[in-house]
C-alpha cells in the first residue's frame, strides 16, 4: 500500500506528514502531531469528541482520511487560546461551568466557535440544534447552552 | 477503529475517476463525503481494495433551476442544501429532508449523491427522490446515462449503479404551481436512521382535487418503498382526512419492516401509517389546500 506525503495547515502552521491512505484525521493529529486536545470517543461517528474544524466547517475527525486533508486547514482546540488569552468560547465554558468530566470539550468549543463564526447572535434553539452532533453525558447541555451565550455576548462587544 | 489496508486515489477529473474504476472493478469504491463509507469500512462491515475519492474534481457540487428542472451535482454537501434559500423556498420537502439526516456535523461532509448511491433503505433522501419523481445521472466508461429514481433502488445496499459509474447529478422536476411537499421522520435522537420516515410530494388541480401524488416511505422495507397502490387511491379526489387516511393505510400495506430495537414489525408499520397520513397533510397544506 502507497503512503502519501501530505502537508495541512493546523492551527495556522503548515505541517508536513507521510501517511497511510488508511489513517485518519483524528490519528493524524493525536499520534503523529502530538495534539493531544483533539478526543476519541464512540469512534463510530456518533458522539463528535474528535470534531475539529476543516476549512473552517465543524467535522468528526474520526471519520475523514488524513489525505483527505492534503492541502487543507485543521483547526483544533490547541489552537483557540491566544497569547495566553482563552478563547471567548473557552472563557464561557469556565465562567458557566460548562464541563464536568471535560471529554466532550474539545469538540463543543469547536463547534461552539464554528457556530459563532457564523452567526453573532445565536438563540437558545440555535445553539442546541449546533451541537446536536456533540455528546457530553455529565451535564444535561444546559450550562454549555449558557456558555455558548456568555461567548456570543462577549464578542459582541468586541 | 482502524480499516483494512486500501489505496487511495484523489483524481482531479471525472474521466480520470471513471478510468480508474474501469481498471480496479469490484474492488473499487467511490468515496463522495465519507460519512457511510468510512464508518463501513472502520467496522469492517465492508471491504474496499481502492478508493476514488471525487471530493477534488471541480464542477460536482451546485444546485440550480434551469430548464424546468432543479439540479443537483452529485456532490453537493447536505449542508449546501440546507442553506440554500431556492431548497428552502421552492422545495419544502428537501429542507425537511436534510434537516434530519445524521447530524449538522456529518451534514458538513455528507453529499446527496452518495446518501442515494449508498443504497441504504434507512438513508432518507432516497424517499424523497421518489415522492419527487427525480432522475438520476450517472457517468461511465461509456458516457452519460439517466436513471429514472424508480429504476434505481434495487435492493439492500444495490443500486442500478455499475461498479464503473460515478452519480453526477441528482435532477428533480420543478413543480407545477398548487404543488407542496413534506418530509416527516420518526427518529429515537437526533443521527438515528428513521424508525419509519414519509414522504410526500402533490399537486392539487383547479378544483382542489390531487391531480399528481408522490408518497413514499423510508427505513421499512429492503429498499425505499413507493406505493403506486396508494397514489392511485388519491388522484382525482379531495383531500379529505378519510381519503388521506386510506391511502395511508395503503401506503403502509405496501412496506415490509424488519424488527429491531427501533420496533417491531406491527409498531414500524403502524408508525409507517401515521407518518405517511402527516406527510401527505402537511404537503396538501403547502400546496394551499385545506
Amino acid at each position: 500500500m502507497a503512503t502519501h506525503k501530505i502537508t495541512v495547515t493546523v492551527n495556522g502552521a503548515a505541517r508536513e506528514a507521510d501517511v497511510e491512505s488508511r489513517l485518519l484525521l483524528v490519528h493524524l493529529l493525536r499520534e503523529s502531531f502530538r495534539l493531544t486536545g483533539t478526543h476519541i470517543g464512540c469512534d463510530t461517528t456518533h458522539c463528535g469528541a474528535c470534531t475539529v474544524l476543516l476549512d473552517g466547517q465543524p467535522v468528526k475527525s474520526c471519520t475523514v482520511l488524513a489525505v483527505q486533508a492534503d492541502g487543507r486547514e485543521v483547526s483544533t482546540v490547541e489552537g483557540l487560546e491566544r497569547d495566553g488569552k482563552l478563547h471567548p468560547v473557552q472563557e464561557g465554558f469556565w465562567e458557566k461551568h460548562g464541563l464536568q468530566c471535560g471529554y466532550c470539550t474539545p469538540g463543543m468549543l469547536m463547534t461552539g466557535c464554528a457556530l459563532l463564526a457564523r452567526t453573532k447572535e445565536p438563540s437558545e434553539q440555535d445553539i442546541r440544534e449546533a451541537i446536536s452532533g456533540n455528546l457530553c453525558r455529565c451535564t444535561g447541555y444546559v450550562n454549555i447552552v449558557q456558555a455558548i451565550q456568555y461567548a456570543a455576548a462577549k464578542l459582541r462587544e468586541r | 477503529m482502524i480499516p483494512a489496508g486500501f489505496d487511495y486515489h484523489a483524481p482531479a477529473t471525472l474521466s480520470e475517476a471513471v478510468a480508474l474504476l474501469s481498471r480496479y472493478g469490484e474492488g473499487a469504491k467511490v468515496l463522495s463525503g465519507g460519512q457511510s463509507l468510512l464508518p463501513l469500512l472502520k467496522l469492517r462491515l465492508g471491504h474496499a481494495e481502492h478508493l476514488v475519492d471525487i471530493g477534488r474534481i471541480p464542477g460536482l457540487e451546485y444546485i440550480k433551476e434551469e430548464g424546468g428542472m432543479l439540479r443537483i451535482g452529485g456532490r453537493t454537501r447536505e449542508s449546501a442544501l440546507e442553506q440554500s434559500e431556492l431548497i428552502r423556498g421552492r422545495y419544502p420537502i428537501l429542507y425537511d429532508t436534510v434537516r434530519v439526516i445524521a447530524d449538522p456535523l456529518v451534514r458538513n461532509l455528507a453529499t446527496v449523491g452518495g446518501n442515494l448511491a449508498h443504497g441504504d433503505p434507512g438513508n432518507d433522501h432516497p424517499a424523497t427522490m421518489l415522492a419527487l419523481g427525480a432522475q438520476v445521472v450517472a457517468v461511465g466508461p461509456s458516457g452519460e446515462r439517466v436513471i429514472p429514481i424508480d429504476k434505481f433502488f434495487l435492493g439492500l445496499f444495490t443500486t442500478a449503479l455499475q461498479p464503473d459509474e460515478i452519480l453526477t447529478e441528482i435532477r428533480v422536476p420543478s413543480p407545477p404551481p398548487r404543488s407542496g411537499g413534506a418530509y416527516v421522520k420518526l427518529e429515537r435522537k437526533v443521527g438515528d436512521y428513521a424508525t419509519a420516515a414519509a414522504a410526500a410530494q402533490v399537486t392539487l388541480g383547479a378544483n382542489g382535487v390531487f391531480d399528481h401524488v408522490g408518497l413514499a416511505l423510508t427505513n421499512v422495507g429492503p429498499t425505499p418503498v413507493r406505493s403506486q397502490d396508494a397514489e392511485d387511491a388519491l388522484i382525482g379526489k379531495r383531500p379529505t382526512d378519510a381519503v388521506i387516511a386510506e391511502a395511508a393505510r395503503r401506503a403502509a400495506d405496501a412496506s415490509s419492516p424488519t424488527p429491531d430495537r427501533r420496533g417491531s414489525v406491527e409498531y414500524k408499520r403502524d408508525m409507517a401509517r401515521v407518518l405517511a397520513g402527516r406527510a401527505l397533510k402537511q404537503a396538501v397544506q403547502r400546496a394551499g389546500g385545506q
